[in-house]
């Protein structure tokens, strides 16, 4: 097993790195992270999602990317939604990624902990996300964040043709 | 999926030695703290050195030290060292033709393993450790409060 590693790419990578709203030259950047983390490119969904969610300018809806030396090098996305399945108003995460060469320092958590709070700024005191349970990556970085698994139990059936 | 006893203990030991790896733990204060025997645990810390998770440290004030990355480790991988993970009730029809009860059944124990295992599998020796400090924490402010 490996020894654990040095703390200092985490403490440059925070120093140097900034959370800010989406903008639309930003977008280029966004779908090349996902691209390069799905192997999918997503021209005219990611355009759709900046419609949605890039020209909110509230704290219902959020689209923000972390930014390193005017290189886009995350994003994040999420929404809060009202007595959604019964629950009371909460912030869902609906995306979260992070440039490959730039990951385990840090830039997640600095996504994460921005939307946290513009979801405290519009009320909410609770925050959800879903995703695939063969997603380790992704579930072991939400896990490291103090979430755990919640009430809500997804239930799904394939649906004959 | 039910942990045995070997690995509710491995958990243990390595979540004891993981929250101070500059530590060397003799097994006998492990042993005394969960209240097994000795010899129980030494086979167990054995298992954890071999899969280089924790090192033996000989001499006086021996014992035994955190050796991993804790944020790479997984409770999945102390729990693979010691379980044997196949679906059990394939196993037992084995040679036989399998009912329908039995497929049934099968596919629900299947959910709960399935989602036991990403559970698992998600959380870093790190994560758990931060777990247990807001537990100490939650203990004690419990018992601050007035009574």
């Amino acid at each position: 097993m490996a020894k654990n590693p040095p703390d200092r790419k985490t403490e440059a990578a925070n120093d140097t790195i900034t959370v800010r709203p989406v903008r639309r030259g930003d977008l280029d950047q966004v779908i090349a992270i996902d691209a390069t983390v799905t192997g999918l490119e997503k021209q005219s969904y990611w355009r759709s999602v900046f419609r949605r969610y890039g020209t909110a300018g509230e704290h219902q809806r959020q689209f923000l990317v972390a930014v390193s030396d005017r290189r886009v090098v995350g994003f994040v996305i999420g929404e809060v939604r009202d007595w959604e399945f019964g629950s009371p108003p909460c912030g869902w995460v609906f995306a979260i990624n992070v440039d490959p060469e730039v990951r385990l320092a840090g830039v997640g958590t600095r996504l994460l902990q921005a939307l946290e709070a513009s979801f405290r700024r519009a009320g909410v005191r609770k925050m959800r996300t879903m995703l695939a349970r063969e997603n380790t990556l992704i579930l072991s970085f939400f896990r490291s964040q103090g979430m755990m698994a919640g009430s809500l139990i997804p239930l799904e059936m394939d649906l004959d043709a | 999926m039910r942990l045995q006893t070997n690995t509710s203990l491995a958990l243990f030991s390595v979540l004891e030695f993981a929250r101070d790896p500059t530590r060397h733990i003799p097994a006998s204060e492990i042993a005394e703290k969960y209240d097994v025997s000795p010899h129980h645990l030494a086979k167990v810390l054995s298992e954890l050195a071999r899969a280089g998770i924790v090192e033996s440290v000989r001499g006086v004030g021996g014992g035994y030290r955190f050796a991993a990355n804790p944020r790479r480790v997984t409770l999945m991988d102390i729990i693979h060292l010691f379980e044997d993970l196949s679906p059990a009730v394939a196993a037992r029809t084995e040679g036989k033709e399998v009912t329908a009860v039995e497929r049934a059944l099968a596919a629900v124990l299947s959910e709960i393993d399935e989602l036991a295992k990403a559970t698992f599998g998600s959380i870093t020796l790190s994560t758990m450790l931060r777990l247990v400090e807001r537990q100490q924490t939650a203990s004690k402010s419990d018992q601050d409060k007035p009574a």
